[in-house]
């Protein structure tokens, strides 16, 4: 019988790394998406050419290429970045894009009379979607961000082939080192399903507390 | 680092026997995952409780694992119970069913979208449930699902560099034997990012032309 609860702690420890990268990979997409969104809907056409040249690029090449150029590519170019600051970049730059078209598409969604309301109030542009638009907007974008995160979560996996230390690195090093290939994979398995499920739950609580007040305003 | 471009030809035969397995894997994958959405789908509407939870359950967990344990599980548990199978077609077989969750919620979308008289036509008609299915439900529901399916499809094109992890010799892997081999990463990745940023383009082309085709169709 293998001594499990060595292993245990490994798979922990890669749990601990995995959050943290979804975690750090989330903020940076979340910056990056209302960047890039706005960005495309912005007055300057130099504006709208460079986000749309941004998603574009990112969502037309793969995580995994991306991951595998900032890592392999980039020292050679002058740019050393360690395992983890490749991860967060590639991650939170590819959902990003995904996360720039949600972004786009809610602020789209807002009535016309909206603006047309914000006009009449004399508000800025400016002032318009900060008080106006993007409140109304957030509550669109809630649901597809959730699935978002749920994607950069499973994306994740993927850093373990440029050697960072997460849950499926651990998983590989335990079935190397145990020879048992069933519990180390099923156990990531799951704790993959549970951290997904935490965040499908975190978002639908995060939308049930922003539409409170807004019953009959919106649907 | 300069761009070199005679290496850039030296390694071309190379990469295009990578790109030939990618697009095979690609096409393979896509019917797999063509057949088990819609078994998936069919499943879920079924009348069983038991069958219809279980196999729901199943696909939100395959949804919500990365694809890359996933193909682990398939490639280094399977043998282990003497399932043993060559590299391409576990790969293709994680493919197709991690994309079949996905396309199995278009077929539902799909399936739900046909109006409820239709079905009530049907019945009337004193058609059985076969040739309500082949003759009335299935031609109305499927011609809107094509582009979201191409999209998947698409989607899932992305994705095949996670196959050189279970050592497929596809583009990816391709270009990381070429790269360790001459220690010049920056052409290889270079030019897997542009394969792939390249059909992605085409693809999106390719889409605007089914959503305009089968998009809509008139009642």
């Amino acid at each position: 019988m293998t001594q499990w609860s060595g292993y245990f702690g490994l798979i922990m420890q890669g749990a601990l790394v995995t959050i943290e990268l979804t975690l750090m990979g989330s903020v940076l997409a979340l910056i990056m998406a209302f960047l890039a969104g706005l960005g495309r809907l912005s007055r300057f056409f130099a504006i709208r050419a460079l986000a749309t040249a941004y998603i574009e690029f990112f969502r037309g090449t793969s995580i995994f290429v991306q991951l595998f150029w900032a890592y392999f590519v980039l020292p050679f170019i002058g740019i050393s970045l360690t395992p983890l600051q490749a991860g967060v970049l590639a991650l939170g730059l590819n959902v990003g894009a995904y996360a720039a078209e949600v972004v786009r598409g809610a602020i789209q969604s807002i009535g016309r009379e909206q603006y047309e309301a914000c006009t009449a109030l004399n508000l800025g542009r400016w002032q318009g979607m900060r008080h106006v638009i993007l409140p109304q907007a957030l509550l669109v974008m809630l649901p597809t961000f959730g699935n978002n995160a749920i994607e950069l979560l499973k994306a994740t996996a993927v850093v373990s082939l440029i050697s960072l230390a997460d849950l499926t690195f651990q998983a590989q090093v335990v079935r190397s080192q145990t020879g048992n290939t069933l519990v180390p994979f099923t156990t990531i398995l799951i704790i993959y399903f549970v951290l997904a499920l935490i965040i499908s739950w975190g978002v639908r609580s995060l939308e049930r507390r922003m539409a409170r007040g807004l019953d009959g305003v919106r649907v | 680092m300069e761009w070199d471009w005679n290496f850039v030809w030296e390694i071309m035969p190379t990469l295009i026997q990578g790109v030939k397995i990618t697009i095979l894997a690609t096409l393979l994958g896509s019917v797999l995952a063509a057949i088990v959405g819609l078994a998936i789908a069919l499943a879920r509407r079924s009348p069983n409780k038991g069958l219809s939870r279980t196999v729901g359950f199943l696909a939100e967990f395959i949804r919500g694992t990365p694809l890359l344990v996933q193909l682990y599980f398939i490639f280094y548990v399977l043998p282990d119970i003497g399932i043993l199978l060559p590299p391409l077609v576990a790969g293709v077989i994680g493919l197709g069913l991690h994309y079949g969750t996905y396309t199995a919620e278009v077929y539902r979308a799909g399936i739900e979208n046909v109006p409820r008289g239709q079905w009530e036509a049907a019945k009337a008609c004193n058609l059985n449930a076969r040739q309500t299915w082949t003759h009335i439900i299935m031609p109305q529901a499927i011609p809107p699902m094509i582009p979201a399916l191409a999209n998947y499809f698409i989607a899932m094109f992305k994705e095949t560099p996670l196959l050189s992890a279970i050592t497929v010799l596809e583009l990816m892997n391709q270009a990381k034997s070429v790269a360790n081999t001459y220690y010049r990463y920056v052409e290889p990745m270079t030019l897997v990012g542009a394969f792939f940023l390249v059909i992605s383009l085409f693809s999106v082309v390719l889409l605007r032309w089914l959503e305009r085709r089968y998009g809509k169709i008139e009642r």
